[in-house]
């Protein structure tokens, strides 16, 4: 079953590269099959039914697109990220270059509901639909770095940009964090197509182990989901740990479909610890390992995770014993935003009237980057837009003024810490890295 | 060379040659150093790994009765436990239970989800058996198999649906695909402190009750089986179906019954595992399911005692692997148990060698 499976990834993956290069040279508009292009109907949502009705027209000049899993539990997040892409086009009547050129939008959903989560048959599928349309000129996207991992190859040979609110995985942009042919083996013509306005994970694995610190742990155990996302902070972690002098009695990678982890809490237990680090994600079954830490006695150790836990599924998840989990994010929470970032906060409470989940600021802020770079070029031109956009300098974002460096990652490195009270996720305080 | 000099040469070669050693962490030196360090893990991991155990025998068990009578592989049954899990929640949410609340209020909605999610999975299974097998009963062995499998999938979409009903069920949660956090009602008192008893051992009231109704479900079900009118008649038909019908038993009666009885253990293994896991996912069905049929072909699959002996045994390797393996190799450690013992004993641990029925 696993072999097929793989090779027809595979093939998948040759054949979108065939499509990539075609997609550059077409003119001609490809039909899309409806098996081949799952598309979210845009704002209409069950999780969101308060949502204005959409104003934005799925077609125009040319077209920024979104990969993001739209189905399953990430919906949340990413409802959210597409109201505030949204939001942004709206602020400019959903058009650039002074009224000249008409912006449209359309979702992708990356993820299926057999999966419950991103699909990577889907992501592929999608990114050569996206790549193949040669109105879309940038895509925003996508939630997860391990989709990242596969879109952005996809889309390098055609030159067409990736901005990214919310891919953390340090290798695909730094040389040297990943694995040895990391980032270069997702940019195969060797022109970088990849930017994201969320600090990577580097950062945050090196700030969530200065906190525990801060927090009092002495002995750390550190988990990890084996995922790309996961695992990789929990590296940085586990190095930036043994380097301020933490000591870790444990490291391990659990099976994120388990039932239960009863037998694995009471072998941390054993190691008396008195913080556990998690490098997953809520979907990865964040809930069962902290019930079942409180299951077997372990109720005084402190349970912290990165961004990916920092969601109210947690909560949903864990119940009570999610009181009192940390979880480190690369930025402020929507709601404790000043300036810029407050007026952005107003607007879109007015507009959806829900509160924004905490990606929701850099979907915005990726809009923003994406529309300013459009408007720079004027024209359906993927790769004048994608070198306007990665050359951006100084930019006036909601977290203050940022620029992309050379790897196109941001030069923000603000972020918080967050915890549990009373059922909801609060702002605790401000880390930057020293 | 007997047999079983055969069987231990072939560990030590898997040993020391394939795989298990140096990648999957058996280092047995390590292993008996850890057991002497701290001995009262063991214990409390062997607790654990008997609970665990007992509630996948209890699924194990829906398997193996289905098989036993019909040979078929019901791969509908673990989400239908999935389904009861829901079903339980569902009545919690009703009773306006939350994590927490005192045990004594909360011995009748759990009474009553007891009864509803065992009712409601009976209910299920015998439509399913009646619309989704019998049609088949008489066609090649694999259509019906291929019909599990599609009612497998129709059920884990009935949970993906129910989980996204949070505007009559707002005990649900927020997101359908999500895990669903169950009320913790069983209180999570350490019986062996409060008799007094200073250990490391781990032994709570909670894991008490979930161990006793697993096995009195266990035992009622054996008693029923090998004491009633009803459970001769059950297991005359295992035997010989035709022969069953000679004598005068309502073979379609019989099937129609232990699809009731193997939909009300689904059922009350569902309310069970939400109350001691305390989260619930539409997914979860799925893995379960893939662990009690392990534990129902482990033990012999169409043995009753087989299925029990086949959970326990799969509950305490996995147990004991997170402890002295590690938890990503647990899975591959239970199925290559499963193949080891499929390759001397092609029919289980407790399995008869069975002509194949024509």
């Amino acid at each position: 079953m696993k072999a097929p499976l793989k090779r027809s990834v595979l093939t998948l993956s040759l054949l979108s590269l065939c499509v990539g290069c075609a997609g550059t040279t077409t003119t001609t508009t490809t039909t899309e099959s409806p098996a081949a292009s799952p598309e979210a109907t845009t704002a209409a949502s069950p999780a969101d039914s308060t949502a204005s009705a959409p104003t934005i027209s799925t077609d125009g000049d040319v077209i920024i697109a979104s990969s993001l899993p739209m189905t399953g539990s990430s919906l949340g997040q990413t409802q959210t990220i597409v109201n505030s892409i949204q939001l942004a086009l709206d602020e400019v009547n959903s058009t650039v270059c002074d009224g000249q050129m008409k912006v449209g939008f359309r979702t992708f959903d990356d993820a299926t509901a057999a999966a419950g989560k991103w699909d990577p048959a889907q992501v592929t599928s999608n990114s050569n639909t996206i790549a193949a349309d040669s109105k879309i000129v940038a895509v925003i996207g996508t939630f997860n770095s391990g989709a990242a991992k596969l879109a952005v190859p996809i889309f390098n040979p055609s030159n067409l940009l990736m901005v990214s609110p919310a891919n953390t995985y340090p290798g695909l942009t730094k040389p040297g964090t990943g694995e040895k042919n990391e980032p270069d083996v997702y940019y195969p013509d060797g022109k970088r197509n990849f930017a994201r306005v969320v600090p990577a994970d580097d950062l945050q694995g090196v700030i969530a182990a200065n906190w525990s610190k801060n927090l009092g742990a002495q002995k750390v155990y550190i988990l990890d989901d084996q995922e790309l996302y996961g695992k990789g902070i929990a590296d940085v972690y586990d190095k930036t740990a043994k380097e301020i002098g933490l000591e870790i009695v444990g490291r391990e990678g659990i099976n994120a479909k388990a039932s239960d982890y009863r037998a694995l809490m009471n072998k941390i237990k054993d190691l008396e610890p008195d913080l556990i680090y998690f490098g997953g994600i809520t979907q990865n079954n964040a809930g069962q390992l902290i019930k079942d830490m409180r299951n077997v006695g372990m109720t005084d150790v402190k349970f912290m995770g990165p961004d990916g836990i920092f969601e109210q599924a947690l909560i949903d998840a864990a119940g009570q014993d999610a009181e009192g989990v940390y979880a480190t994010f690369g930025g402020i929470p929507p709601k404790e935003l000043t300036g810029k970032g407050k007026e952005w906060y107003d607007a879109y409470k007015a507009k959806f009237n829900s509160e924004p989940e905490p990606y929701a600021a850099y979907g915005y802020e990726a809009a923003q980057v994406v529309l300013a770079g459009i408007n720079e070029v004027c024209e359906a031109d993927r790769d004048a837009i994608r070198q306007a956009v990665m050359e951006t300098k100084d930019f006036p974002g909601l977290l203050g003024t940022w620029s992309f460096d050379e790897n196109g990652d941001t030069t923000s490195t603000t972020m918080s810490g967050n915890v549990v009270k009373d059922g909801k996720w609060t702002f605790a305080e401000t880390l930057d890295v020293k | 060379m007997k047999p079983w000099q055969k069987i231990v040469l072939y560990f030590v070669i898997a040993y020391f040659v394939l795989l298990l050693g140096p990648i999957a962490g058996f280092d047995l030196p390590r292993i008996v150093q850890d057991i002497i360090r701290s001995p009262s893990v063991l214990v409390t991991q062997l607790l654990v790994g008997l609970i665990n155990g007992a509630i996948i025998a209890i699924i194990a068990l829906g398997y193996t009765l289905v098989y036993g009578i019909i040979e078929l592989i019901n791969f509908a049954h673990g989400d239908l436990y999935m389904l009861g899990g829901f079903a339980a929640l569902t009545v919690m949410g009703a009773f306006g239970m939350q994590d927490g609340a005192p045990f004594v209020t909360a011995i009748i909605p759990m009474l009553v989800a007891l009864l509803v999610s065992a009712g409601l999975c009976a209910g299920l299974n015998v439509l399913t058996e009646r619309y989704a097998y019998r049609p088949l009963r008489n066609a090649p062995r694999l259509a019906p198999l291929i019909s599990a499998i599609g009612v497998s999938f129709i059920f884990q979409n009935l949970g993906l649906f129910w989980g996204g009903l949070k505007s009559f069920i707002p005990i649900m949660g927020n997101t359908a695909a999500a895990p669903k956090s169950f009320p913790d009602l069983l209180p999570r008192i350490d019986l062996l402190e409060a008799m007094g008893i200073q250990t490391k051992v781990d032994f709570t009231l909670k894991d008490l009750i979930v161990l006793v109704v697993a096995v009195s479900l266990m035992v009622g079900l054996n008693l029923f089986i090998q004491r009633t009118p009803a459970g001769k008649a059950m297991r005359a038909v295992a035997q010989n179906r035709d022969a069953a019908k000679i004598v005068g038993i309502d073979v379609d009666q019989v099937i129609v019954m232990t699809f009731l009885i193997g939909g009300a253990l689904a059922g009350s293994a569902g309310l069970l595992v939400g109350l001691y896991n305390n989260t619930i996912v539409f997914t979860m069905g799925f893995t379960a399911g893939l662990r009690a049929f392990t534990a129902a072909v482990l033990g012999g699959i169409g043995n009753i005692t087989g299925a029990m002996l086949g959970g326990v045994l799969i509950g305490l390797l996995s147990a004991l692997s997170d402890q002295y393996l590690s938890s990503r190799w647990t899975d591959a450690w239970v199925f290559g148990v499963l193949v080891l013992i499929l390759v001397f004993r092609p029919s289980g641990l407790l399995g008869e060698n069975l002509q194949e029925k024509v």
